[in-house]
């Protein structure tokens, strides 16, 4: 099809098509930009955390006062709490998954490094990665005998009796490979604080460490250690059990609990699934800010293009028709809106992918954003390219149903 | 004159409804979308105490040197918060009108009522100039006094929720509380006072949380009775000692530090002492590096603190997009409808209407025009605030509201936006040679 009288009827629209292009370009490097917005939360709320999540649930507890004989008292609620039917096996860790607090280290392949490999976070707690259910690739657990009290190993650092704190820990493969790229990293030692030396003795294959704004140092730099904990230092109670057994499993840790010690007060409790869903809220929540945002964009750019088509149709009725006389077919008609709406979506394409590029430039600069993948760009287009000519159908086949008899009316 | 361009408005929006509708529509849902975020994005980055926030400065010293620093922070940063020894000193010394060390408990109360649960409550303990430095409104009663302070006195400020919890919301000044099972009386009831954000304590809140401050006590009695820090803590090295006094000797930071100066130069000589205070630590050996020191003000506290979440700020952006969009959409529509108008314009402009006439026509049919789109775009707005909080956290759903101000705004940005729109179609028509209009029917 020729399209030089399509560029020749447009240059008497100059301002008209100015309007439609930049709306199109604009439209075009705002979906860009926000699709790709949408896909970077996702992947957040996707991101594979390593841990048997539909088989936890977990308590957290709170004493009134202070209490002298933690460990003790934890021991015993952990026996009760491992008789209830279905449960498998329980801990008392530091910390959760999807917690917004962390506790966290800087990790040195060689005790005199200036800058820290790496920081990632510390996982106590007996009997921590049979509950999470992480997966070992490499090595061994960590054993009963290597565990110590928390409370013991601060005493230890104090007095300076490095030689006497636990000596080896687990690591995810994250984490190794980051320490020691493409080596083997079981029996190799990495050093934290004063260059205190451990050794590793286990590769897990994923664990991912809590803290949001910890996830973007390396969401799978995480470390478990062989350190037992009192309630009081502790994060809460986290138990195993089979996922249809999860309601009455926490129902029955309540009671035990209660029956324990019933001065204390539950502070949170439920199923790991929901505390992920919850973690991950903001991000949801922004995900489908932004689709709205996206598809209004895309109506209104649609609606805009169906008036000025409809527009044009109706100023043209006439030459239309004259065309029709002159033996134009209506598949003639309705190309030529076609092909006037394919140019003035390209060209705001055109002009769209660079606005889309600068876009990311600012929010790189001002948000941190990552760059743009290459791959959003033609997707960009080809969504304007089919909205545009959706929206064109409409007045493109009233145009092409003007009958030629119009030509003879009105002059 | 006015009644008839409206008619005439009227009457020729009705020729073309379908069209007419597009331009209405657009309009809505660009001020919606824009509107909507922006009430979302103020109500995050609203200044929680505009009347002062100027006045207030969150100091920050270095007191871990480079090798404490997190690597990757380029602009070397000091901790942003204290650690027990510099938040004590600093206490000491006195220098700001101003000055409270804070930081974040979390106790239980236990009821006097026997047959009810003991409650987990949030809240902070700190000094008693906290009270008149962050204006806290007091509904019984008042803030405790520094004598107070010293003393370690067993005393309490309640915020109006716990009262109504534990005193059915009378005025319970000279009552005792059980906190963690010791008696405190009660010396204030704070009027439900909850600032967003939480701008005394960011670094322990990150500015919005659930959490109530139901309680205020004495720092120093807190720190007295072991009463532990329920915030965050950094340490750039392992304490020496354990549990909470090895907290204490520790250069780790878990203290949160405001103080209030009156002026520049006031702020000028609380930094010139800050200084000299980093200097006379290097000098008792306490520190090997040169000062390194912060005072920002509430405003660049907050925004170095990262309080306003980033992504309320990409989804202003998206949605101004939207607006911009809409008008420009709104503006090509109204174009291409004027200028179509040239034969009408030609037969008035022969008749004798001069320009201004045809102005005043045609800018009252775009403003038409935008009324109505705001009018609706108010109430998809309306829409929109109420189904915010379907998405958003609890927490800032919460805050964002539709009030006057912002329903003026939508109002005004609908209208001018679309006269703007309107204006260049105007010109254009407005140009139009009678004659030449007249000749060609």
């Amino acid at each position: 099809m020729d399209i030089r009288p399509i560029l020749f009827t447009l240059r008497k629209h100059k301002l008209t098509c100015c309007l439609l292009v930049l709306q199109i370009a604009f439209t075009c490097a705002i979906v860009c930009n926000t699709i790709f917005l949408i896909g970077q939360r996702l992947d957040r709320i996707h991101i594979p955390s390593g841990i048997a999540e539909r088989e936890l649930v977990y308590v957290e507890l709170s004493n009134i006062g202070g209490r002298t004989d933690g460990m003790a008292r934890a021991a015993q609620d952990m026996a009760a709490l491992r008789q209830i039917p279905g449960v498998t096996v329980v801990t008392l860790p530091n910390e959760m998954p999807f917690d917004n607090g962390s506790n966290n280290m800087d990790v040195r392949t060689d005790p005199n490094q200036r800058v820290a490999t790496l920081d990632a976070t510390q996982y106590f707690g007996e009997n921590l990665v049979k509950t999470f259910g992480v997966q070992l690739v490499e090595g061994r657990d960590l054993l009963p005998e290597e565990y110590v009290d928390l409370t013991d190993v601060f005493t230890m650092l104090a007095n300076k009796q490095y030689d006497k704190l636990p000596h080896s820990t687990l690591i995810t493969r994250d984490m190794a490979e980051r320490l020691w790229p493409g080596q083997d990293p079981l029996g190799k030692q990495f050093y934290v604080g004063p260059g205190m030396p451990f050794t590793v003795v286990g590769v897990m294959a994923n664990l991912i460490r809590p803290g949001r704004d910890r996830m973007s140092n390396g969401a799978g730099y995480s470390s478990v250690w062989p350190v037992r904990l009192t309630l009081e230092q502790g994060d809460g109670y986290i138990l195993r059990c089979a996922p249809e057994d999860r309601d009455r499993v926490l129902k029955a840790a309540l009671e035990k609990l209660r029956a324990n010690d019933p001065n204390r007060i539950v502070t949170a409790k439920g199923t790991m699934e929901e505390h992920r869903h919850e973690f991950f809220q903001n991000d949801r929540a922004m995900a489908g800010i932004l689709v709205g945002v996206c598809i209004a964009l895309l109506v209104v750019t649609a609606l805009g293009i169906v008036g000025l088509a409809s527009f044009w149709v109706a100023q043209r009725n006439r030459s239309i028709g004259v065309r029709r006389a002159l033996g134009a077919t209506r598949g003639n008609i309705l190309r030529y809106f076609q092909t006037e709406n394919f140019l003035l979506t390209s060209m705001g394409i055109g002009l769209g992918m660079v606005l889309a590029y600068g876009i990311n430039l600012f929010l790189i600069v001002h948000y941190e954003l990552p760059r743009m993948p290459a791959l959003y760009f033609p997707v960009g287009a080809l969504i304007l390219w089919t909205i545009g000519q959706v929206a064109v159908l409409g007045p493109a086949l009233r145009a092409a149903a003007v009958p030629p008899v119009v030509a003879t009316r009105s002059v | 004159m006015l009644g008839y361009y409206v008619d005439l408005a009227v009457r020729s929006l009705k020729r073309s409804p379908g069209l007419t509708a597009l331009m209405i529509l657009a309009i809505a849902f660009g001020v919606a979308a824009s509107m909507t975020s922006y009430s979302v994005f103020r109500a995050v980055s609203g200044d929680p105490i505009p009347w002062k926030s100027a006045h207030l400065y969150v100091p920050q010293i270095d007191m871990w040197g480079q090798k404490g620093h997190r690597d990757g922070s380029s602009n070397n940063d000091p901790p942003d918060a204290m650690d027990y020894l510099d938040a004590i000193a600093l206490m000491r010394d006195h220098r700001a009108k101003y000055q409270s060390a804070m930081y974040a408990i979390s106790p239980s109360i236990v009821p006097p009522d026997a047959s009810k649960h003991p409650i987990n409550v949030g809240g902070h303990a700190v000094y008693s100039e906290f009270f008149p430095m962050t204006d806290a409104p007091f509904k019984y009663g008042s803030g405790w006094s520094s004598a107070e302070d010293t003393q370690r006195a067993a005393v309490v400020v309640l915020n109006g929720e716990i009262n109504q919890k534990l005193f059915g919301g009378g005025n319970s000044v000279g009552k005792t509380v059980n906190i963690d099972g010791k008696d405190y009386r009660v010396v204030g009831v704070l009027d439900n006072w909850s600032p967003k954000p939480v701008f005394f304590d960011v670094v322990n809140t990150g500015g919005f949380t659930t959490g109530h401050e139901d309680v205020f006590i004495p720092f120093l009695r807190a720190i007295d009775i072991g009463m532990p820090n329920n915030g965050n803590t950094n340490c750039s090295e392992i304490p020496k000692s354990s549990g909470f006094v090895g907290l204490q000797q520790s250069t780790c930071v878990w203290i949160s530090f405001m103080v209030e100066l009156d002026d520049k130069a006031a702020a000028a000589a609380y930094r010139e002492y800050l200084d000299g205070y980093a200097r006379d630590q290097k000098q008792a050996g306490r520190f090997s590096w040169a000062p390194n020191n912060r005072l920002r003000d509430l405003h660049e506290w907050l925004d170095s603190e990262h309080v306003v979440p980033s992504d309320t700020q990409i989804s202003l952006v998206v949605a101004l997009g939207l607006l911009v969009v809409c008008l420009v959409n709104t503006a090509g529509l109204l174009l291409a409808k004027f200028l179509r108008r040239s034969s009408e314009i030609g037969v008035r402009r022969a008749l004798g209407a001069p320009r201004m006439a045809i102005y005043t026509q045609f800018l009252i049919e775009a403003a038409i025009v935008g009324l109505t789109g705001g009018v609706l775009g108010l109430l998809l707005t309306w829409i929109g605030i109420h189904s915010v909080s379907w998405v958003l956290p609890k927490e800032i759903a919460s805050l964002a509201r539709l009030d006057i101000g912002l329903l003026l705004l939508t109002l005004l940005v609908a209208v001018v936006a679309t006269m703007l729109a309107g204006l260049y179609p105007t010109f254009r028509a407005s140009r139009v040679q009678p004659a030449l209009q007249l000749k060609s029917n």
